[in-house]
């Protein structure tokens, strides 16, 4: 069974009178434990596309299926339910909540998951334990680096067991040096935990870490190659 | 799944985040709960002065007077005819059925001569029937009897005050003191009774028997005259039966023809007591109608603040959707600060409100009660201000697209 199976998705955007087919016919499978990167130019229907894989957006026409699960006919509150116990994600801008200490952002989705207080504080522990930032769980957001923010925030997107880690350009806002950690740490999450991460970049050097590449253009695929590690 | 306490933490902490902010829009509902509370502090204060001022004269209670005579064109006013006679009084006593008692009452000023100390006050003979009509028990000593009435002894019952003046601290009671050089043995001492609505002292007077006052003290030309009759109904639903029975009665006794008027009025006290309880009821809710208008005005300072900050908090609304939270995890959330901010307006405002009455009874020397009822219902009702104040805000953040909000900057 496909972690992700998305049969002829389509997303059509009405501004005012003109409809922009921002995805045309989209169809794509993606196996658990992949590291996908998805390229392509701005306008490309990417993001789209990962909105509608992080169930943030629902298609216009075809369907998606999360874990066999039929995204397409399920109302808002159950897509939140769904996006809290089967996606993590990881944004450009980390959006980790202000004026919160790391712990407490990590702590977040199993708030909405009505896990115990104690065992959610053990669980965030753990997780920033496993991004490497043992002894920061008390900082907020503004006293921690770029790198360390998106660690905060990949430690959130693992926290709950999510099968599935969308990440928007992880790396956007990040130098070089911190960009190869911040990558090597979802190729170790990748390889160790057979975690499935789907990543969205322009830049070649970061798709490189992922083991497979797809390409959009103007609302379509027109590439998508599997190849070894480096 | 909805998490309270995290959710209180949660708010708690955006809350202190806006500390001045918070803490001016709890002014508006400082203010409102205070007003509520001191405002109806206030009417209590009033209608429970006046609910004692009844009490004081004596529930029930109706006043007979006789009519006013006029000599040469010149009406003398009401009580200047000498119409009521004792006769009367046991009459009513025995045939008006709504009547429990009743007391008639011949009164005038004397001198009391005690020792070597002398006091002028009103002396007021009557029967036993007074302390019942009057709420008014013995303190101390025995009251007079129905006997000491018939055979008019010499017996006096003295009001506090009077006691206060002439013996100080002893015991008057066996003791003779000598009203208008009569001598009177003190058989009794009357209970504190306090001011009259219309501000006199109650306690400045004696009782003796009404035939003795007749007999001794105040007699005039006309035997068994009395200058005013007291009546105590059975209950306040009996007050308008046992007036117009009297009235009946009174009209055939004084063989009144249908169409002349009487030479006698009655009064009933307690009913105009109990108009000036109602005026009091209703200056009450109105004050406090009015104070809840500031309340009310606190809460749509309440839903403005929570307003921009569901506009300022669009990012996190939009982190917290794409983590899971549902629609009820976002309203409750800003629901929650909204109430926070009006319940801790509400306990700051009780502590204002309670304060500020007292300040009013201090100052203003107005008797203030701060009833349990109005600190509850102030209570209860800013909460229910922050809920429905808060709700639109809270309704209005959850129904954000988490797409649109991630993006907001």
């Amino acid at each position: 069974m496909a972690l992700i199976e998305a049969r002829d998705i389509t997303k059509i955007y009405r501004i005012g009178d003109i409809k922009v087919n921002a995805l045309s016919n989209v169809s794509l499978t993606i196996e658990k434990g992949e590291f996908v990167a998805v390229m392509g130019p701005s306008g490309s229907g990417k993001s789209t596309f990962m909105n509608i894989l992080g169930c943030l957006d629902k298609p216009t026409d075809g369907k998606y299926f999360l874990e066999n699960i039929d995204i397409s006919d399920l109302e808002r509150d159950e897509l939140a339910g769904i996006r809290n116990k089967k996606i993590g994600f990881v944004f450009q801008g980390y959006n980790l909540l202000p004026r919160t200490s790391a712990i407490e952002n990590v702590e977040l989705p199993m708030l909405y998951d009505g896990v115990p207080a104690r065992e959610r504080r053990q669980k965030a522990m753990d997780a920033l334990k496993s991004v490497g930032l043992e002894g920061r769980e008390d900082h907020n957001p503004n006293q921690l680096s770029g790198g360390q923010q998106q660690r905060v925030a990949i430690a959130r997107a693992l926290v709950n067991n999510a099968p599935l880690i969308l990440a928007d350009e992880p790396t956007g806002n990040l130098d070089t040096k911190t960009s190869v950690e911040i990558m090597e740490l979802f190729v170790k999450l990748n390889t160790t935990s057979n975690m499935t991460v789907i990543l969205v970049t322009h830049e070649n050097d970061i798709a490189a870490f992922s083991r497979r590449v797809i390409k959009f253009i103007d609302g379509r695929i027109i590439s998508d190659e599997k190849r070894k590690t480096v | 799944m909805i998490n309270i306490p995290s959710t209180l933490r949660i708010a708690f902490r955006a809350l202190k985040v806006n500390k001045m902010r918070s803490a001016l829009t709890m002014l508006g509902i400082i203010i409102g709960v205070g007003a509520v509370i001191a405002m109806l502090a206030v009417g209590t204060g009033a209608s429970k002065r006046i609910a004692e001022q009844i009490s004081s004269i004596g529930s029930n209670l109706i006043m007979i007077l006789p009519g006013a005579t006029t000599s040469g064109g010149v009406r003398m006013g009401s009580g200047t005819q000498p119409t009521l006679t004792m006769g009367d009084a046991e009459a009513i006593q025995k045939e008006c059925s709504a009547v429990s008692n009743i007391a008639p009452i011949l009164s005038g000023v004397a001198q009391i001569v005690y020792g070597h100390q002398n006091w002028s006050t009103g002396v007021v003979g009557t029967t036993p029937g007074m302390l019942t009509v009057r709420d008014w028990p013995v303190a101390s000593g025995r009251s007079f009897t129905d006997q000491d009435v018939k055979s008019a002894t010499k017996v006096c019952l003295l009001g506090q005050s009077v006691v206060d003046n002439l013996f100080g601290d002893m015991d008057p009671i066996g003791q003779a003191v000598r009203i208008k050089k009569i001598p009177f043995t003190v058989i009794g001492v009357l209970s504190t009774k306090g001011q009259s609505p219309q501000g006199q002292d109650q306690d400045d007077t004696i009782l003796v028997p009404v035939t003795t006052a007749q007999k001794k003290l105040f007699g005039t030309t006309f035997p068994g005259m009395v200058r005013i009759i007291m009546v105590k109904a059975k209950s306040t639903e009996d007050l308008s039966s046992a007036e117009r029975q009297i009235n009946e009665l009174l009209r055939q006794r004084h063989r009144i023809g249908p169409k002349q008027d009487n030479d006698f009025t009655v009064r009933n006290l307690t009913s105009i007591m109990q108009t000036a309880e109602q005026s009091t009821k209703v200056m009450t809710i109105l004050l406090g109608a009015i104070a809840s208008v500031s309340l009310l005005v606190g809460g749509i300072g309440i839903m403005n603040i929570m307003l921009v900050s569901v506009t300022e908090r669009t990012r996190e609304i939009g982190i917290r959707m794409a983590i899971g939270a549902k629609t009820w995890d976002i309203r409750l959330q800003f629901i929650i600060e909204a109430l926070i901010l009006s319940l801790i307006g509400g306990v700051a405002g009780i502590v204002i409100g309670v304060s500020g009455s007292e300040a009013i009874s201090f100052f203003a020397g107005w008797t203030t009660i701060v009833s349990p009822l109005s600190v509850f219902l102030a209570f209860g009702f800013s909460g229910l201000v922050g809920i429905f104040f808060g709700f639109y805000p809270a309704y209005k953040a959850s129904l954000l697209d988490p797409i649109d909000a991630l993006r907001y900057e």
